[in-house]
């Protein structure tokens, strides 16, 4: 079995959101950069613990990204993971992104993808589905647990208020959310092993993007709290009632 | 030319969130002068007609049971061909757990730019441009589609539900359904409750309450509001709530009309999961709780005090005993 993660970075979850250049880029001063954590805690120690129930899987690693992300893929491959590819280019929409990663997974005849359920910079939670649809594969979204018997996978995915689930036979393309598996810490094996582990950069094929971002705004400010007596739930109600219109 | 809304359901049921998605394709087309259509998956016990008060003048309906459950794989082809004959320039989704799906997919078939996460009417003044969540919910993006179909797919809660007069001409749309390559076996739903991503009212509990057998009083004042559960990441991680409660960066986003967190400190991570929401009311002992901050209404108390009282104020409000 042959496994694709699609590994994105991201900003870490506490840094700074400002933008620069007229708000029409993130400003990455001082930013420190992370695994996007759906894609780590969920697709790709999921994609780990498969291989660790059956030896002769196999897991590759996917990035779309400039050499700046080559320290975030070896932190994904001291987790665990045979090799990585990271196609080298910028990021421009979605849908470039997914080009991207279909020709890898083309070429590398992939029993399963998966991803992470979105990033938690651009939050589209599109990688998977445009993926799956380029290679015309089934897709399931906010997968919460998945297992496999033989080529049979049973698979959980969210629905309002409850969970799905679902059997579906590979090649198959998963987006993974919380419930999938749990966050994991590197060891020092891991890391040392990460550090010889095959890296290939190949260039990226030509595809238009089908959008852009024409600037970013921040949301407004607060106006601040209001504190009500805690011996005064009558109050916090009328507030809510009237004045919030809430309740 | 139409404005094409997809209209999701549930065991036959239209989703809330459709509701809105309607509402908001219905003023899409008005800005663009054109009409509103609507398309519908699987066999409904709803009157679709009745949904031309959405602004839908048109439902075209594919009543074939073996859509009753989503694929995908399946849903996209079948949206692609409607979208066709109806030769929509702009298709809206809700950005739903189905939404998030199909459109996706639809875009990469289509080769039709998509705007997820959508939070506002497009701008159409120069170009097309539309609003998003990005940053998990600390700032938004302006995202221009270049392409000649549209497609967006609206954050639930993020637009009102309107509703005026008129009925939906309904109309069976005969498309090709290929067999699904995913086998629903089961579906687990806790019955009666409010869906947290639906919900209007979120009531959320965090380590402030020192163990999920005080989860009673939560749940009361939940039930008295008619309001969905959810709670911080480390009560999930220690299973004193379900996943699906979790809330946050790393859990469900939300953006209810009134979020109220009982005993939750106010993570940067945990806010990026609920500072969507209209009205926040904050009940911490600590009153340097970084919460506070973020809160429309505080309440600096213990919460197992402060809790049972504010259940019985609304009580009190709605008459109930
Ligand atoms: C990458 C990453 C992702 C994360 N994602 C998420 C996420 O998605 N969601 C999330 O929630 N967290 C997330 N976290 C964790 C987050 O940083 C916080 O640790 C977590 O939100 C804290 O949960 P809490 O507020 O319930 O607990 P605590 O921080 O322990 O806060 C408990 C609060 O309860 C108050 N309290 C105690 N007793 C009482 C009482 N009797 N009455 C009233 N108040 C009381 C305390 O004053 C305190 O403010 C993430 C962290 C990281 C690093």
């Amino acid at each position: 079995m042959k496994i694709l993660v699609c590994i994105s970075k991201t900003p870490d979850t506490t840094a700074k959101i400002a933008f620069t250049d007229n708000n029409t880029k993130f400003d990455t001063s001082g930013v420190q950069w992370i695994i996007n954590p759906y894609d780590e805690w969920y697709a790709l120690v999921r994609a780990i613990e498969l291989k660790e129930a059956n030896a002769s899987a196999v897991i590759h690693l996917v990035t779309v990204a400039g050499a700046d992300a080559d320290p975030i893929i070896r932190k994904a491959l001291a987790l665990g993971g045979d090799e990585a590819i990271r196609v080298n280019a910028g990021s421009q929409d979605s849908f470039y992104i997914a080009s991207q990663i279909a020709e890898v997974a083309k070429t590398g005849g992939y029993d399963l993808v998966f991803t992470g359920k979105e990033t938690i910079d651009y939050n589209g939670s599109s990688i998977g589905g445009m993926v799956a649809e380029l290679l015309d594969l089934p897709y399931v979204s906010l997968a919460t647990k998945f297992e496999i018997n033989g080529s049979t996978c049973t698979i959980n995915r969210e629905i309002e208020g409850g969970e799905e689930t679902c059997e579906a036979a590979l090649p198959l393309v998963v987006s993974c959310q919380k419930g999938m598996a749990e966050q994991r810490i590197p060891n020092m094996k891991g890391i040392m092993g990460a550090r010889t582990k095959p890296l290939k950069v190949v260039e990226p094929v030509a595809v238009d993007a089908l959008t852009s971002v024409a600037g970013f705004e921040l949301p407004p400010a607060k106006a601040g709290v209001k504190l009500v007596d805690p011996e005064n739930m009558e109050e916090l109600v009328r507030l809510l009632h009237e004045e919030a219109k809430a309740i | 030319m139409s404005v094409l809304i997809f209209i999701d359901t549930a065991d036959g049921h239209v989703k809330k969130a459709s509701l809105e998605a309607m509402s908001y394709g219905a003023k899409v087309a008005e800005q663009l002068g054109t009409v509103a259509e609507g398309v519908v998956l699987g066999t409904v016990t709803n009157d679709l007609a009745a949904l031309g008060k959405y602004g839908v003048k048109k439902i075209h309906h594919v009543a074939k049971d073996t859509l009753n459950h989503l694929d995908a794989q399946v849903y996209t082809k079948v949206i692609a061909e409607v979208a066709r004959a109806t030769s929509a320039t702009v298709i809206v989704f809700s950005n739903n757990v189905d939404g998030k799906a199909i459109a996706p997919r639809l875009s990469a078939r289509l080769k039709s730019g998509l705007v997820s996460g959508a939070v506002a009417l497009p701008d159409t003044g120069k170009g097309f441009v539309v609003k998003k969540n990005v940053f998990s919910g600390k700032a938004f993006a302006n995202v221009s589609v270049t392409t000649d179909v549209k497609i967006i797919a609206l954050n639930p809660n993020a637009y009102p539900i309107i509703t005026g007069d008129g009925a939906a001409e309904v109309v069976a749309f005969n498309a090709a359904v290929e067999p699904g390559k995913i086998k629903v076996t089961q579906v687990t739903k806790a019955s009666g409750e409010v869906p947290l991503t639906e919900a209007e009212i979120v009531v959320s509990a965090g380590r402030g309450l020192k163990g999920p057998e005080n989860w009673g009083m939560v749940e009361d004042l939940a039930k008295t509001l008619h309001a969905a559960l959810a709670c911080s990441r480390p009560v999930a991680d220690a299973h004193w709530r379900p996943h699906n409660e979790h809330v946050g960066q790393t859990g469900i986003a939300i953006a209810p009309n009134l979020y109220i967190a009982i005993g939750i400190s106010g993570a940067i991570q945990h806010l990026a999961g609920v500072n969507r929401s209209k009205v926040i009311v904050v009940i911490n002992k600590d009153p340097e709780a970084p919460f506070f901050k973020a809160a429309d209404y505080g309440i600096v108390g213990d919460a197992f005090e402060v809790v049972p009282k504010f259940t019985a104020a609304v009580k009190k409000l709605k008459g109930v005993a």
